[in-house]
């Protein structure tokens, strides 16, 4: 078996451009043909969040007890992240059903349910099937291409996660993996690589949406005797996570991205920089990497042509500035990871002073599509200027959290209400915020924009690297801002001043905002109003005066909070209240003397002994020495505390 | 520590980060004696080694303890209430971002964002998610952890 398998592989790998999917053993690594039953589980930090081991245990456990053989298969997430987590189960002959919310004590009822059936699977957390050509259809079981979720996406980049095992080389082999790459090196040069990519319109999708094509001329135009390629995934943006999924669940499409953007400027060394928080990441990606090298797709003379290529990993270490190029690549070369002043790009002159191209995750992974497939089928998807899907993380007040890849062009509603089914427990849609703290908010009266690079500047927000994080009225925008400004304030790097003074002044006049003055003098109130008028303008200058990215964007989401929505900052200066709830200092607290027994404890239990009274009579807060911190509330019996 | 110094003989300033994340997988932490070793191996001062090492926010200077606390303040953690799970975690363990108490029990440290925001709010302990947890879920793990 193992022989032949070896066998078949490098006849694929050899005639890239003959089909093979009618040879069994390639449809057995492609699952279409099972001799016993596959059980997947999902696998990624989500599902293992949700806990997706004890769901591994418990299937062992049953798979022991009642001697059925089966394969167990841990896969990536399929984006469903509000399901997890997702345990699918295969039988020979039979279409692979997915079943939702799998946790360890419904193992042993899923398992019956579908091991015993017939043709009907009577189980409650049975979420779809999947389709297949020659396997047997369930009845009663929706196609997962029908769902609600899957049907408006359009998935390249997330194609196989949570479907396949990522760290299986065959079955990435099998379902036309490399080949697409070896065909590539065999038929085309540099430059004409570089006219493909630039041709089917592929843009970069960590934020800037830069031609990448282009970019790559840069850097295959400029001679040196070695050029680099880096892989951005550090992907520091809070409310992203797709390419933590894609490296969790497809590792292989992502290198095979890479040597194809390598081979097309010409680098013969790369570094994946990525995120130390992603352990299982940096785990899977090594282990694919090796793979990659057993089979000769990486190293010298790949897959016996005269190209040279090798990938090495690079932990990051925690700095949200290290997702800026420049900074980037000090952070490689073990400096402070500070950028640089461009020019020099780093295309010209980047890693070690070499010419070095940076792509993030999402645009490498996006090659092997175009090139299997072509630029022209690449370049129809999508609108004019954006070309191709984008993938989009949800999280935040939102039904189905998870990751949707969608058609550039999609409006953001559709995704937001059709897709991800809106927002939970009917509460109102407020906003949601797009591309991290460098992006702004979409409101309801723009939801119905299309995404694109283009219309999304033009609200105010941007691209970004496709993290949508849902806002409801029980969230303050202010308080958002105030979120935003405290991160991007940490993570300055210091290098220039309007980043470095600038942010930290936005922050501290937002925290005058939210605050409650700590003695009611009128300085604090003149402060407070002076602060206001400054915020705008300050904002601008950081814009136009800061040296790199970060800084450049660093005010966005305190403009955009501004520009949508003035009056709740006008409520929080002028009224001093916060109608969401969420500023708790703004919070007054009286005593309903009704209620009051005068049991003392509020009085004992007040840390600015802002309470007075005598035992068994009302007492009363003294509002200037009140800090609204709530203890009073919390610690009374009799309901007798009221917040207004 | 040794091994690991030994491993990098050859190495150069760009392993610099690397050596300091193995160094601190090993021992917890960095001492001052683990820079002063990696600076004459490196053939680089001290002080920059410093710069370098408080440039992240990865490196700590302070042993971790046994059960150490990472929460998550990403954007959708946030909105979902993530900055009352801080709260409540330093009031009930009495030690703030970045310090480990005092029998070396537990130590936290605030994250920018794990990447599981589907799961949101989350804390990982000693690298276990912990999804959607509250103040008062946060309550009985903790209990759950001090009584091992």
């Amino acid at each position: 078996m193992n022989s032949t398998k070896q066998y078949i592989i490098e006849e694929i790998l050899s005639n890239p451009r003959k089909d093979f999917s009618n040879v069994d053993l390639v449809k057995e690594l492609k699952r279409e043909l099972i001799t016993k039953p596959v059980i997947f589980i999902g696998t990624g930090t989500c599902g293992l969040g949700a806990g997706a081991d004890k769901t591994m245990i418990a299937v062992k456990t049953y798979l022991k007890a009642t001697k059925i053989e089966a394969d167990i298969i841990e896969t990536g997430c399929i984006g469903l992240c509000s399901s997890e987590p997702l345990m699918d189960v295969q039988l020979p002959g039979h279409n692979r059903v997915c079943f939702e919310n799998a946790t360890a004590d419904k193992v042993e009822d899923i398992l019956d349910s579908i091991l015993k059936a017939k043709s009907e699977v009577k189980e409650q957390s049975v979420l779809c099937q999947f389709k297949s050509k020659e396997n047997h259809k369930w009845d009663g079981i929706p196609d997962i291409n029908d769902l609600a979720f899957f049907k408006p996406q359009f998935r390249i980049v997330l194609k196989n996660c949570g479907i396949v095992n990522p760290i299986s080389i065959d079955e990435y082999i099998a379902s036309g993996g490399y080949t697409g790459f070896l065909n590539l090196i065999k038929t085309k040069n540099s430059e004409e690589v570089c006219d493909l990519v630039e041709k089917s319109g592929l843009r970069g999708r960590g934020g800037g949406g830069f031609l990448t094509g282009k970019k790559w001329k840069f850097a295959l135009n400029t001679s040196a005797e070695q050029k680099y390629l880096i892989c951005n995934a550090d992907e520091g943006d809070p409310g992203a996570f797709m390419d933590r999924a894609v490296i969790e669940g497809d590792p292989h499409r992502l290198i095979e991205g890479m040597a194809i953007a390598a081979y097309g400027i010409g680098a013969t060394k790369s570094y994946v920089y990525i995120r130390a928080e992603y352990p299982l990441a940096i785990k899977r990606l090594n282990i694919a990497l090796q793979q990659a090298r057993e089979y000769g797709l990486l190293g010298d003379n790949v897959f016996g042509s005269n190209v040279n290529f090798e990938i090495k990993v690079k932990t990051g270490a925690g700095a949200f500035v290290c997702g800026e190029e420049t900074a980037l690549i000090n952070s490689i070369e073990g400096k402070r990871g500070m950028p640089r002043p461009r020019p020099p790009f780093p295309a010209v002159s980047g890693l070690f002073g070499k010419p070095t191209i940076i792509n993030n995750v999402e645009s490498l992974s996006n090659l092997p599509f175009i090139i299997k497939e072509g630029e022209d089928k690449f370049a129809a998807i999508g609108t004019e200027k954006s070309k191709g899907t984008k993938v989009f993380a949800l999280s935040g007040k939102i039904t189905k959290t998870g990751l949707v890849e969608i058609p550039m062009g999609t409006s953001v509603r559709e995704v937001l209400f059709d897709i991800a089914g809106g927002v939970p427990n009917n509460k109102k849609f407020k906003s949601v915020q797009i591309g991290g703290p460098s992006g702004g908010c979409i409101t309801e009266q723009n939801l119905d924009i299309p995404i694109e690079y283009e219309s999304l500047i033009e609200v105010g927000a941007m691209m970004g690297s496709g993290g949508l994080v849902v806002m409801d009225e029980d969230t303050c925008m202010v308080d958002v801002a105030k979120f935003f400004m405290d991160f991007i304030q940490r993570e300055s790097c210091g290098k220039c001043i309007p980043c470095r003074e600038g942010t930290r002044r936005m922050l501290e006049i937002l925290e005058d905002i939210t605050h409650k003055p700590h003695h009611n003098g009128k300085h604090e109130a003149l402060r407070r109003f002076k602060g206001v008028t400054q915020l705008e303008r300050l904002g601008k200058v950081i814009k136009e005066t800061s040296l790199c990215g970060l800084g450049q964007t660093a005010p966005n989401p305190v403009l955009s909070t501004i520009k949508w929505f003035r009056e709740e900052y006008e409520e929080h200066i002028f009224e001093r209240k916060c109608s969401a709830n969420v500023c708790t200092e703004l919070r007054v607290f009286t005593i309903d003397v009704d209620a009051c027994t005068g049991c003392t404890i509020c009085a004992k239990k007040c840390p600015t002994d802002a309470i007075i009274g005598s035992r068994k009579a009302p007492h009363f807060i003294v509002d200037d020495k009140c800090i609204a911190c709530g203890t009073c509330f919390d610690v009374c019996k009799f309901n007798a505390i009221t917040i207004s | 520590m040794k091994q690991i110094l030994e491993k990098y003989k050859e190495a150069e300033r760009d392993s610099l980060i690397p050596i300091l994340q193995e160094v601190q997988e090993k021992e917890g932490y960095l001492s001052e004696n683990a820079l002063v070793e990696i600076g004459e191996l490196l053939n680089l001062p001290v002080s920059k080694i410093f710069g370098v090492a408080t440039f992240y926010n990865q490196f700590r200077f302070q042993p971790k303890g046994k059960h150490h606390i990472q929460v998550c303040r990403g954007t959708a953690c946030h909105v979902l209430g993530s900055a009352n799970v801080l709260q409540e975690l330093e009031k009930t363990l009495k030690i703030k971002n970045e310090e480990t108490s005092r029998d070396g029990n537990f130590s936290l440290e605030v994250v920018a964002c794990i990447g599981a925001c589907g799961l949101a709010p989350v804390i990982s302990i000693n690298g276990e998610f912990h999804a959607k947890v509250t103040s008062s879920s946060i309550k009985e793990i903790i209990d759950n952890l001090k009584e091992k």
